[in-house]
């Protein structure tokens, strides 16, 4: 027993694997230890401390994200000592900038007078655009803790939207440089970092110049990473509520990755895309036209009814006028100039099923070989 | 692909040729960077565009459009005549060695840089790389397989990774990277004019025999059917009457438009299922409503053989149908009736015919998708092929020469043209350019050329150009950039307006049927 890699957390012993961290054995047992800052698969900075917890012998709080499991560790992982800093990290963060919510609180000026100067920052008069869907938000529930107390930061920086996708509010970033891990580690792109400093710091791209500007290609894995409302897709922000929504999983339209992602529907339209982490191929990342190209699945042009051409114009018919039509065709081309006479374009972009049925119907009901896609194209 | 995405991260070396990865398979790249920035993994591009994930690479190579067959036999020569190697693999896994050997001899590098124009130096040092990295991974896309010799490509890159042994192993194979959600799925499921689902040729009698029973049917056709690419001919000439085609939009993404437009007109009847009045719909005669993939419930497989469910999220607009539906209510009709509950009672049917697909059921792949070859329900899948025999047995290397390009540029056509995808779009854009944020990003056509290019034709960024083939003209923009390399110029096949495809060459792979998309003779026309 004394050679195996046992710890005990919250009492209980668990074995872990060399390299694990303290939150890696935490969470494959269950232990819900609260991150903020953390990406799964990046290497951790230990920047929110959030995580923070108790190992007996150490001198201070230790951040569970950075710091590697240890034999016969004694940790606890929701003490006093760690419930206390977490009360303060939190509130720290409240306070800095602008979280509008009620966790929020306020005690320098009344409500409205908050509000409104809120509605200044960000071009808006409604609260923050993740309420219900804000980790930060989550963890002062969960801590009951608000911002009152300490004197709120005023953010300079003003909202980026001038791209059609990403809308940057540096008002509610709260550093923890997920993004950059997610751009810098993740996507490997490059296009954003930690720039300035102290007070002052600030993500950046290029130089500090707008994300078109940059090398930014818009996989919004930032925005999906992002813990607090700094990073919102321009088309959810304010329009899309969480609780609203549905989620459905299933597989991406686009090239042949077949990245698994939630469309989340809210009154039977497609109104958001996010990326299923924990899951191949893709573990959560996507790109630019998986996140953001779905679109057309509810556009206006899209064909609703069965067109016949009558003398060269296109005219609506009911299915079985139309079938019917295509079926007498067919039968009369396939008697005159033999089953051959006939191709089936069948589709890379239709399903198994449909393409197993497509093909059949080439063979079995038209017997011609005539079936092909656009696998060349 | 013969091994999995996840594998790319597992390879001591990547060699990517014919792929704009960051632009056509942004999160496969991601796994490529990913393995290089860690330090793990070295990284070959050969790609005759300086393409971003290039800036990732320890080497670079610079080919003359359709010479990949000239610089892969000059790195086997490079690697068999510096004894690199993999001796145990060729002489247990593999036949035809010498016949490859005797007929790489001549591609020095010296006569390779000739032919390519790739540096011998550069040629040498590659090889080098790629024979000494323990596991090495090879992953292409259409850059390799839409030339006149593009089989001859593919089976030139077999050839490299059997000779370095690192075929069947993680981290290794020869990866093609498919552009099309479900292409691999098309063609398990038979899409193909030769073959029933997983592969069973329709010109064998025990296949035909076996498919005709599950199907209550004798007398299936033997006969060989026609490629998407002999179809639109074979409508010019007569002998195809009538043509049904479903989510296909050939009148963007076919070779030398005119004449495809030209061609479908023979036609006595042509049918288009589509989510939208396409250029190829306009055409038709009859226009059907169907389901997008939000819609609807099935699988698709991806490229590595990945198989997927899909699910619906949405009711379809007014009466749009699935496509499988549309085709059993006329099947129906012509006398032969199919009846399906829904598309699990398709799949149950697929499991019965595909032996590769045997294993696999909707709640198996209800979290995760499984790779075929998956035999019965026990069975795991299979993520690497090949891992301890062919599926010939022994791998056969084909002795291959270098062909040229079916057009070469002269005096009247000095441009090279290749065509390919961009980031912001998909194939003929009938979805991505619903999005008014995508089109703000890539709003028309371009023609991305050399700053010395731009120079000689007096041009500049964003002016107006006409580019023309022996085939057609179109007007794009100019784009001046340092991707372009001189003499060659890029156009993105998306754009109905400007469409790259009007240029193009419709000349064939004779084994494949593929267009030669990547190679073709065009000259410019400033302030035309």
């Amino acid at each position: 027993m004394a050679d195996q890699n046992l710890l005990v957390m919250n009492g209980n012993e668990f074995t872990f694997e060399p390299g694990e961290t303290i939150l890696d054995v935490a969470r494959r047992n269950s232990i819900d230890i609260p991150t903020l800052c953390h990406l799964k698969g990046t290497t951790p900075t230990g920047a929110c401390r959030v995580c923070v917890v108790e190992v007996e012998g150490a001198r201070t709080l230790l951040p569970a994200c950075a710091t590697p499991a240890g034999k016969n560790m004694v940790i606890q992982t929701e003490s006093p000592k760690v419930v206390e800093a977490r009360r303060t990290i939190i509130k720290l963060l409240l306070a800095s900038g602008n979280h509008n919510c009620a966790a929020r609180g306020s005690d320098e000026q009344d409500w409205t007078a908050f509000q409104l100067g809120v509605a200044e920052d960000d071009r808006s008069d409604q609260l923050c655009p993740v309420w219900g869907d804000c980790q930060l938000q989550d963890l002062a529930y969960r801590y009951q803790v608000t911002g009152e107390g300490l004197p709120g930061t005023v953010v300079n920086y003003p909202l980026e939207d001038v791209n059609p996708f990403i809308v940057r509010d540096f008002s509610r970033c709260i550093l923890c440089g997920r993004c950059v891990q997610a751009c810098n580690e993740v996507q490997v792109n490059k296009a954003i970092s930690f720039g300035f400093r102290g007070s002052e710091t600030k993500i950046i791209a290029a130089g500090d110049k707008p994300l078109k500007d940059s090398d930014c290609v818009f996989c919004g894995e930032c925005v999906q990473v992002c813990p607090v409302g700094a990073l919102v897709e321009k088309n959810v922000r304010y329009a899309v509520r969480p609780w609203e929504t549905e989620r459905v999983r299933t597989t991406c339209t686009y090239c042949g990755v077949g990245c698994q992602i939630h469309l989340h529907v809210r009154d039977n339209r497609v109104v958001k895309v996010t990326g299923v982490e924990d899951v191949a191929p893709n573990y959560g990342s996507l790109c630019v036209k998986g996140r953001f190209g779905y679109n057309f699945v509810g556009a206006p042009d899209r064909l609703t009814r069965p067109l016949v051409k009558k003398e060269g114009e296109f005219q609506e018919v009911e299915w079985n006028e139309a079938l019917d039509f295509i079926a007498g065709k067919l039968t009369a081309i396939k008697e005159a100039h033999g089953p051959d006479s006939i191709g089936v374009l069948t589709s890379a972009r239709i399903s198994n099923e449909e393409n197993y049925v497509a093909q059949k119907f080439a063979r079995a009901v038209l017997k011609t070989n005539n079936v092909d896609h656009c696998a060349r194209l | 692909m013969t091994n999995t995405i996840a594998c790319v991260e597992k390879a001591d070396v990547i060699l990517i040729t014919g792929s704009n990865t960051t632009e056509n398979h942004p999160v496969i790249s991601a796994g490529v960077k990913r393995a290089v920035s860690s330090g793990r993994t070295r990284l070959i591009v050969v790609d005759p565009r300086r393409i971003k994930i290039k800036e990732f690479a320890d080497h670079y190579l610079r080919p003359n459009l359709g010479t990949d067959v000239a610089w892969i036999n000059g790195m086997m020569h490079v690697i068999i005549a510096e004894d690199l190697h993999d001796k145990a693999f060729v002489a247990e896994r593999t036949e035809g060695f010498e016949e490859l050997k005797a007929m790489v001899a001549k591609y020095t590098p010296e006569y390779v840089e000739e032919i390519s124009g790739i540096p011998a130096q550069q040629l040498v040092e590659a090889a080098r790389l790629y024979a000494q990295a323990g596991v090495g991974s090879i992953l292409y896309c259409m850059g390799i397989t839409q030339h006149t010799c593009g089989t001859d490509n593919v089976k030139s890159l077999a050839n490299l990774s059997m000779l370095c042994g690192n075929l069947g192993m993680p981290g290794g194979g020869v990866n093609p990277l498919r552009g099309q959600n479900n292409v691999q799925g098309a063609c398990d499921m038979g899409g193909l004019p030769n073959v029933f689902t997983a592969y069973q040729p329709v010109n064998n009698e025990d296949a035909s025999r076996k498919m005709g029973a599950a199907w209550g049917l004798d007398g299936l056709s033997t006969s060989i059917g026609m490629k998407a690419t002999e179809m639109i001919p074979a409508a010019h000439d007569g002998r195809l009457k009538a043509l049904y085609v479903i989510g296909e939009n050939p009148l963007v993404s076919d070779p030398d438009l005119n004449h495809a437009e030209d061609c479908l007109g023979h036609l006595e009847l042509m049918v288009v299922q589509d989510l939208f009045m396409t250029e190829t719909a306009r055409m038709a005669d009859v226009v059907l409503p169907s389901r997008c993939f939000a819609e609807k419930d099935g699988t698709f497989s991806n490229t590595e053989r990945r198989v997927q469910r899909v699910r619906r999220a949405v009711e379809a607009p007014g009466e749009a149908w699935d496509d499988w539906k549309i085709l059993t209510e006329l099947s129906d009709r012509l006398g032969y009736p199919m009846d399906y509950a829904d598309s699990e009672a398709i799949f149950e049917e697929i499991r019965q015919v595909t032996p590769s697909y045997a294993g696999i059921t909707y709640q198996r792949i209800d979290r995760e998708g499984l790779h075929w070859p998956c035999l019965n329900e026990e069975h795991p899948g299979t993520p690497v092929l090949h891992s301890a025999q062919f599926t010939r047995g022994k791998g056969l290397f084909h002795a291959i020469e270098w062909q040229p390009p079916a057009e070469v540029t002269d005096q009247d056509y000095p441009l090279y043209l290749t065509t390919g995808r961009i980031l912001y779009h998909y194939h003929t854009g009938t979805m991505t350019m619903r999005s008014k944020d995508l089109m703000e990003r890539a709003p028309e056509s371009f023609v991305e050329i050399s700053p010395q290019d731009a120079a000689t034709y007096g041009v500049a960024d964003g002016d107006r150009i006409s580019i023309a083939s022996r085939r057609g003209q179109i007007d794009a923009q100019v784009k001046v950039s340092r991707k372009a390399v001189t003499g060659t110029v890029f156009i993105p096949f998306h754009y109905a307006q400007g469409a790259a495809n009007k240029l193009t060459n419709a000349a064939l792979d004779p084994v494949s049927g593929i267009p030669e998309y990547k190679v073709c003779a065009v000259k410019l026309m400033p302030g035309s």
